[in-house]
């Protein structure tokens, strides 16, 4: 049940370098992610993935070529309007969780939810209710130091959550976790594809991870190298 | 949005004390300086204007020798003619606008009482004297005009010269032994303190001028004329108008220069105001380059801090921060961090103005406008040191920062 397309990549090109040091980070990629999908991004170092990912999550832009997401040429945007639109569509959950150090949970959940301007009392009830579907309740006076890896992670998953986000953009959220935690967080994940709509583009390099997505998209020199449904794969 | 960063900033200046502490010092030592600076130095205006209105407001004061300056007054190939009977004369018959005109001659000497002795200074004038100078009797009456004119031996006295033979008791009646002569106390001069220099002025003894010329110098002649100024009458109104009758009598042709020199205590009083004026701002100024180098401690602690947070400004902007968010937290930051300086500051500068003006005996004279000049102008070092920093963590690339280790 894919709905309409929400991400677009139309040969896109990002280029490294000058001269002899020029890389083409990606060549003439072409793309395209439907809302609602679960999509699972491959590929060895080099390959361009976090190229991409950059490019999806909108914190980069291309080299040449378009890259639209919801209709917005959002490649050519300056860097504040992009700022604008990942608070507004665009949840990131990253391997090293990313938590600001002595904030507590709650605190970190409302980070995003301060520069949209919410207000205090809203913003600490958004967090609340984020925390919950994330399974931390009663946690969100800790700080990252007093959580473990897992529930760091699902702060952090909180965090992306809490905005309503259209996308969320995870680079490899399981890369420091063991293998319950892995498939705990996994999980999570899943359900909030079915239950929220959500969609998430995650970056591994775990075919296990990779088999929780949908559709799985292995990047090479640059290139896309192939574009699955993960049960294949699996 | 605004208080939530002045949270955050807080927050982050709480997570490293003694850093924050450190920094801040630069702020705080410059700020104390300028308000301890700035305050005793009014309390010593303020103090010195009130000393040298003591000394008489519209006040002339006559003496012979030439005007202070080169060549004068006193010096050896000048022969010094002294002031007159007939000088006083003529000004109480001729001078308009003086509320009071007063001869005074005055000489240290050894004022003995029963047993006790104590060296003070004598002062033969008229009944006009305590009017010209402004001084008040707590007790007894002036001279009379019989007794002036007689040289009787009476005398008012001090409250140095109380204590000293008396101690709290009445003094009225009494007989002093002044040099080879005796007087009787009639009463008793207002306590008026030290001068600005140092001199007891309730260490006086007042006698009728023809009682001390006779008695104690031993000459007939004026050390010095007081001339108050009536309400009506600027002193440098005053001033020719003295010089002109003086130059008359003493029968100066135009050719020469005064043999007398007219002091005008007003303009002494503004000079001297004035100067220490100056004083302080000049001190103001130096310790003003110690707030700047405090804001260069802030820009430099800024920047380490933006250094040290790249990664938190990375997750900021990758959730959806605007530049111009981080550029204000961390300008927040320095200003909230110069801010708390400068009120340190303040708090230690008036502390230290409070324990000078008690040790100096000036007045505490903290003014509301040099505090307000410091916060803002601590808040105004926060910004500008704070905001080349602040811009660099606002430009960062996201991505750059938060692979930033």
């Amino acid at each position: 049940m894919p709905g309409p397309v929400l991400i677009s990549f139309d040969k896109v090109w990002k280029t490294y370098g000058q001269g002899e040091a020029r890389v083409h980070a990606l060549a003439g990629v072409d793309l395209a992610i439907r809302k609602g999908e679960f999509v699972a991004i491959m590929g060895p170092s080099g390959s361009g993935k976090s190229t991409a990912m950059n490019i999806i999550g909108c914190l980069d832009t291309p080299t040449a070529g378009t890259y639209s997401f919801e209709g917005i040429d959002a490649g050519r945007l300056d860097r504040n309007r992009r700022a604008l639109l990942r608070n507004l569509y665009v949840g990131f959950v990253f391997q090293g969780y990313n938590l600001l150090p002595r904030t507590t949970a709650a605190e970190n959940v409302e980070l995003p939810l301060i520069y949209r301007g919410v207000a205090r009392s809203e913003r600490h009830k958004l967090a609340m209710q984020a925390l919950a579907e994330v399974g931390l309740v009663g946690r969100e006076h800790h700080t990252p130091a007093e959580l473990s890896g897992g529930q760091q992670q699902r702060v952090a998953i909180a965090r992306a959550i809490v905005t309503r986000p259209t996308l969320l953009v995870a680079d490899e959220p399981t890369g420091n976790l063991d293998t319950a935690r892995t498939h705990e967080i996994m999980e999570l994940l899943t359900r909030l594809n079915g239950e929220l709509g959500l969609t998430i583009a995650m970056v591994t390099h775990e075919a296990d991870v990779a088999a929780y997505a949908e559709r799985t998209i292995r990047f090479l020199d640059g290139h896309v190298a192939s574009d699955t449904a993960s049960l294949e794969v699996a | 949005m605004i208080w939530e960063t002045v949270r955050l900033s807080l927050i982050s200046i709480r997570r490293n004390v003694l850093r924050s502490f450190l920094t801040l010092l630069g702020i705080v030592i410059g700020v104390a300086a300028v308000i301890a600076m700035l305050t005793i130095g009014s309390g010593t205006t303020e103090k010195v204007k009130a000393d040298i209105s003591k000394l008489g407001s519209n006040l002339l004061v006559v003496r012979s020798g030439r005007p202070a300056g080169p060549g004068g007054p006193g010096g050896l190939d000048q022969v010094v003619r002294p002031l007159a009977e007939k000088d006083l004369a003529a000004l109480v018959a001729h001078l308009s606008g003086a509320r009071a005109i007063s001869p005074a001659s005055q000489k240290q000497v050894r004022v003995i009482f029963g047993t006790e002795s104590l060296t003070s200074g004598i002062t033969g004038t008229d009944s006009a004297y305590l009017d010209a100078r402004d001084w008040k009797l707590v007790s007894g009456r002036p001279f009379s005009d019989s007794e002036t004119r007689s040289g009787t031996g009476v005398c008012l006295v001090g409250e140095t010269v109380r204590q000293q033979f008396f101690g709290a008791g009445d003094p009225e009646g009494e007989i002093i032994r002044v040099n080879r002569t005796s007087c009787k106390i009639i009463g008793l001069l207002e306590p008026k303190g030290y001068t600005g220099f140092g001199q007891d002025q309730d260490n006086v003894v007042l006698m009728p001028l023809a009682a001390y010329q006779r008695r104690i110098a031993g000459n007939r002649d004026i050390d010095n004329i007081y001339i108050a100024a009536d309400e009506r009458t600027p002193t440098t109104e005053l001033q020719p108008r003295v010089e002109d009758i003086l130059r008359d009598t003493r029968r100066i042709t135009p050719d020469r220069d005064d043999d007398f020199s007219i002091r005008d205590m007003t303009q002494i009083a503004d000079a001297m105001a004035s100067a220490t004026t100056t004083m302080t701002g000049m001190l103001g100024a130096v310790a003003g380059v110690s707030l700047l180098v405090g804001g260069i401690g802030i820009m430099n602690i800024m920047l380490v801090s933006v250094t040290e947070r790249t990664r938190e400004i990375g997750i900021r902007l990758a959730i959806g921060a605007h530049e111009k968010h981080i550029l204000i937290q961390f300008l927040v930051e320095a200003t909230v961090l110069s801010l708390l300086g400068g009120i340190i500051g303040i708090l230690i500068g008036l502390a230290l103005a409070g324990i000078a003006s008690v040790a100096l005996t000036i007045p505490f004279a903290p003014s509301p406008a040099v505090i307000l000049l410091a916060v803002g102008f601590s808040a105004l070092i926060g910004m500008v040191f704070g905001f080349f920093p602040a811009l660099r963590g606002a430009r960062l690339d996201p991505i750059d920062a938060l692979r930033h280790e």
